[in-house]
């Protein structure tokens, strides 16, 4: 009989699971989750489970698939405790479920929602025990049919084996008489990870033959009948308002049905959607994109027209220069350490704002009527976009359907919904179904931003080179600008996460904060903070190195220092354990050989950032011509994730994060003048293509413990600063803001 | 109204309205085939990447009007009923899409350069392979057009022999 340990999960287990037979005779668990359960209809909607009289197998996926592998991953860890071959698995796309309750809404199908790299940790118990819970069903149904007791039985994969009687009957035989048994409400022991057969191991991934088949649906592919066409002309100054439309030419254009203007929000006023604009309603996507060309819209240009990146990186710098900013973290003595150091640097860094550019553009399908509203869209936060179509429609938000497709890309940009509010305020407008497609323009100019900022950085050693004071100062947009119930004095916690390096390692520590109100929105971009601090600490974690005369690597290996768990309290807390950081750093400068001597115009650069919960650490091998040109030769990127439910799908958001991040190190940065943002399309927000990436390009996954982390994020951070690291110790040249674009050829030349 | 006649994975349509409208809208609005993707409608990203004639194109920048019944082959068309083409086995075997929204043009960019360089180097794919993946499967969509060649060389070998 298999191990089981006796763990099991926390969750309330009153009337944890419902159990019955669908009408087609299958059997069919699903979760009631706090609610009072009505019959009929309602114990058949959303489904988590359902086992068929052949053994197969429907698993429903409650969670976005944005390319992170979430609607493989779960439904794996159900099959697992559930203890069925994958192959008789498919799986199946669950719709938001909320249901009403005295005191507002509550999750019908536990939290739905991805973003923060917790779609499989916040799973992690609920899934298994999904799963768990289901078998033990099967078990019981198989006792009182062999008329043994559930301890006389066990399971192989899709079958119950009762050895004392000899019997094995598959799952599939016992749909009926599982369907009328109650579930029972005690503990249900969960599998010991050294029992995994499913979770650990390489998996076909769901849908994957209908991707490379162009079969797959993402929400822009969503065609409905009567449906229309619409596409919006949006002011493009920020916080623009409309003058006035002279429609007279849109309307000749073929196809085209209406033009209406859409009222943005005030300045200042948190956002529903992000800006004023003129809708084009038409027959096709093509009549809508020209009839929008055909507009002649006279702009107010607002508050905001003057604004520009130039003016906020000088205002910055002023700040940095002039003022003292707010003081959010002060251990130690810092002004003691600092005044008794006898080596000191101060160096200056600094990171863009940044466009998210998911592949597929934003779009939504709404058919709002007096009554009901029926959304279609690709979303993170499926919760958010019922709420957004509620702000737009007036509706209850139990009178609002949401389905959410595969997602085209999220990277942070489909959290916010203002798509969705968009494309509910012209159905309700026209009284019709309709899709709203943005084209890749709008995407680019009406964003949620990687919010930009300069940072200044200090450090203190003492006569034995210890670090032993050590600030950072940061001017920049907060992400939290514009949020509802923000107050001012909170903005700083979006930007500098306290917790991180070196908290509670360098003893005297500063971190102060300085906000600019420039009008640029901005959002939640793949490791938010992480992305903007990693490569500033570790670019100067470099520098010291080198200042000090001392091994980049051994300064890394020192200051992170030994296993042991400080409190975290920042997200992907309660705890940060810097020794995981010195064996990644470890394992990723052996993997490249970092101490081989390199030829000239040759170099590896290192970094290690503790993301979200869960190590990063790349390795990168360059090298750059006389005239500057760069050439990334070799890429070792590894994570530390604790356990990997799904290797092969981990070692992708891996590769995935680490060519993002060199990606937007190399060339992406977002810009404004005259308040209106200067870009555009990839032409002039250039993501990186295959030939910048070498074959020599590894992914490895270093095993900690028996607990999974997420992975979506922890493949970003490092790699910007382990390039420009790498980039110094080929060419001498160190730079300190992103993007590199032509710096590195100018510093050559 | 104009009539504009093209030739889809082996089906005739014809397509009645605006010749300046571009392939992708053609085959996506009017035809329902929704594999072909919108990413950047300027010939950028290469979501779109459809073959006419054998060879891939960039079907948001291509009018409908300029095709002349030529033959259009999609995503939808490049597996045969038996199975799946040697590059869409290779997408499979390397697991290599993410979000999945580029892999069809990726897929059809790399079908074409496959015909034309059976046998690409690195730097071959560097060059010609020219198409946008956001999430960055990159590393993995290399060795994928190096095991699809695989694939294609005993395809050959097999009806050779």
């Amino acid at each position: 009989m298999a191990k089981r340990n006796d763990a099991v999960a926390t969750l309330s287990r009153r009337g944890f699971m419902i159990a019955g037979a669908s009408a087609s005779g299958a059997l069919v668990f699903g979760i009631p989750f706090g609610v009072a359960q009505t019959a009929g209809e309602e114990r058949r909607l959303g489904f988590f489970i359902e086992i068929r009289a052949s053994g197969d197998v429907i698993i429903g996926s409650n969670q976005p698939e944005i390319g992170q592998g979430v609607r493989t991953a779960l439904p794996m860890l159900v099959a697992e405790e559930l203890d069925v071959e994958w192959d008789h698995v498919s799986v199946r796309s669950m719709p938001l479920g909320l249901v009403r309750t005295a005191d507002g809404y509550t999750w019908k199908y536990g939290g739905q929602g991805v973003g923060g790299s917790t779609g499989l940790t916040s799973n992690w118990d609920y899934m298994r025990e999904v799963g768990a819970r289901a078998r033990y069903q099967l078990i019981r149904a198989a006792a009182e049919q062999l008329e043994v007791e559930p301890a006389e039985c066990r399971t192989e994969p899709g079958i119950v084996v009762c050895d004392s009687v000899n019997a094995r009957l598959p799952y599939g035989e016992l749909v009926e008489r599982a369907a009328a048994l109650e579930p029972v409400d005690e503990p249900v022991p969960l599998k010991a990870s050294s029992d995994y057969r499913i979770i650990g191991s390489a998996q076909n991934a769901v849908d994957l033959e209908s991707i490379v088949t162009g079969a797959v649906q993402f929400g822009i592919d969503t065609y409905q009948p009567d449906m229309r066409y619409a596409a919006i002309a949006r002011s493009p100054v920020l916080n623009g308002t409309v003058k006035s439309i002279d429609d007279t030419v849109a309307r000749e254009v073929d196809g085209v049905l209406d033009v209406f203007e859409i009222q943005g929000p005030a300045p200042d006023e948190p956002y529903q959607i992000l800006a004023s604009g003129v809708a084009v309603v038409a027959t096709s996507t093509w009549a809508a994109f020209r009839g929008r060309d055909a507009l002649t819209v006279e702009w107010e240009p607002g508050p905001n027209a003057n604004d520009s990146t130039a003016a906020f990186w000088k205002d910055c710098s002023e700040m940095l220069t002039k003022e003292t900013g707010q003081v959010v973290v002060d251990d130690g003595d810092y002004d003691a350490a600092m005044a008794n150091a006898v080596q000191r640097f101060v160096r200056r860094y600094e990171v863009p704002f940044a466009n998210h550019a998911p592949l597929e553009p934003q779009n939504c399908y709404a058919d709002v009527g007096a009554d009901r509203c029926h959304i279609i869209a690709p979303t993170q936060t499926p919760s958010g976009a019922s709420r957004s179509a509620a702000w737009a429609t007036g509706l209850e938000r139990d009178q609002i359907q949401v389905d959410f497709t595969r997602v085209g890309g999220g990277f942070g940009r489909r959290l916010t919904n203002d798509y969705v509010a968009e494309a509910a305020l012209v159905s309700k407008r026209i009284g019709a179904p309709v899709k709203l497609t943005w084209s890749r323009e709008d995407d680019v100019r009406n964003d949620f931003y990687r919010p930009a900022g300069l940072h200044e950085m200090h450090v203190g050693l003492d006569a034995q080179q210890r670090v032993t004071a050590w600030s950072h100062r940061l001017a920049s947009a907060s992400k939290y600008f514009r949020r509802p119930n923000m107050p001012d004095e909170k903005l700083w916690e979006a930007e500098l996460y306290a917790d991180d390096f070196p908290r509670n390692i360098v003893e005297n520590l500063r971190l102060e904060y300085f906000n600019h109100r420039i009008g640029v929105p901005r959002g939640s971009w793949r490791a938010p903070a992480h992305t903007a601090n990693a490569f500033v600490v570790q670019s100067f974690i470099d520098e010291i190195a080198h200042e000090t005369g001392q091994s980049p690597l051994d300064l890394r290996l020192q200051l992170f220092g030994d296993e042991r768990e400080l409190d975290y309290g920042n997200h992907g807390g309660p705890t940060f354990n810097p020794g995981r950081l010195t064996r990644l750093t470890k394992f990723v400068a052996e993997k490249i050989d970092y101490n081989r001597v390199r030829p000239k115009g040759s170099g590896v650069g290192l970094a290690a950032h503790f993301t979200f919960g869960g190590y990063g650490a790349h390795a990168i091998e360059v090298s750059v011509t006389g005239a500057g040109e760069l050439s990334i030769d070799r890429i070792v990127a590894a994570i530390d994730c604790g356990l990997a439910i799904h290797p092969d799908a981990v070692k992708a958001q891996l590769e995935g994060g680490t060519v993002d991040g060199i990606s937007t190190a190399l060339g992406l940065e977002i810009t404004v003048a005259d308040g209106r943002i200067e870009q555009s399309n990839f032409h002039d927000y250039p993501l990186a293509r295959i030939g910048v990436f070498p074959e020599n390009f590894e992914a490895h996954i270093v095993p900690f413990d028996d607990k999974p982390t997420g992975v979506g994020e922890m493949g970003i951070p490092s790699a910007a600063p382990a390039l420009t690291n790498a980039i110094f110790a080929a060419t001498g040249v160190r730079l300190r803001r992103l993007p590199i674009k032509e710096q590195l050829k100018n510093a050559m030349a | 109204m104009a009539k504009h006649s093209l030739r889809v994975n082996g089906t005739d349509i014809v397509f009645e309205g605006d010749g300046a409208t571009p392939l992708l809208w053609v085959l996506r609005d009017a035809a329902g085939l929704t594999g072909t993707k919108f990413g950047c409608g300027i010939g950028q990203c290469g979501a779109c990447t459809v073959h006419i004639d054998g060879q891939s194109r960039r079907s948001c920048i291509t009018p409908v009007a300029t095709l002349n019944g030529q033959a259009v082959t999609t995503i939808e068309g490049l597996a045969t009923k038996e199975a799946l083409h040697p590059v869409q086995q290779a997408w499979v075997e390397l697991n290599v899409p993410q979000c999945g929204y580029c892999q069809a043009g990726q897929i059809m960019a790399t079908a074409d350069l496959l015909a034309r360089k059976p046998a690409p180097t690195d730097d071959d794919i560097n060059t010609e392979l020219t198409n946008i993946c956001r999430c960055g499967t990159y590393p993995r969509i290399r060795k994928a057009v190096h095991r699809a060649a695989e694939l294609l060389q005993a395809e050959k070998d097999a009806s050779n022999g």
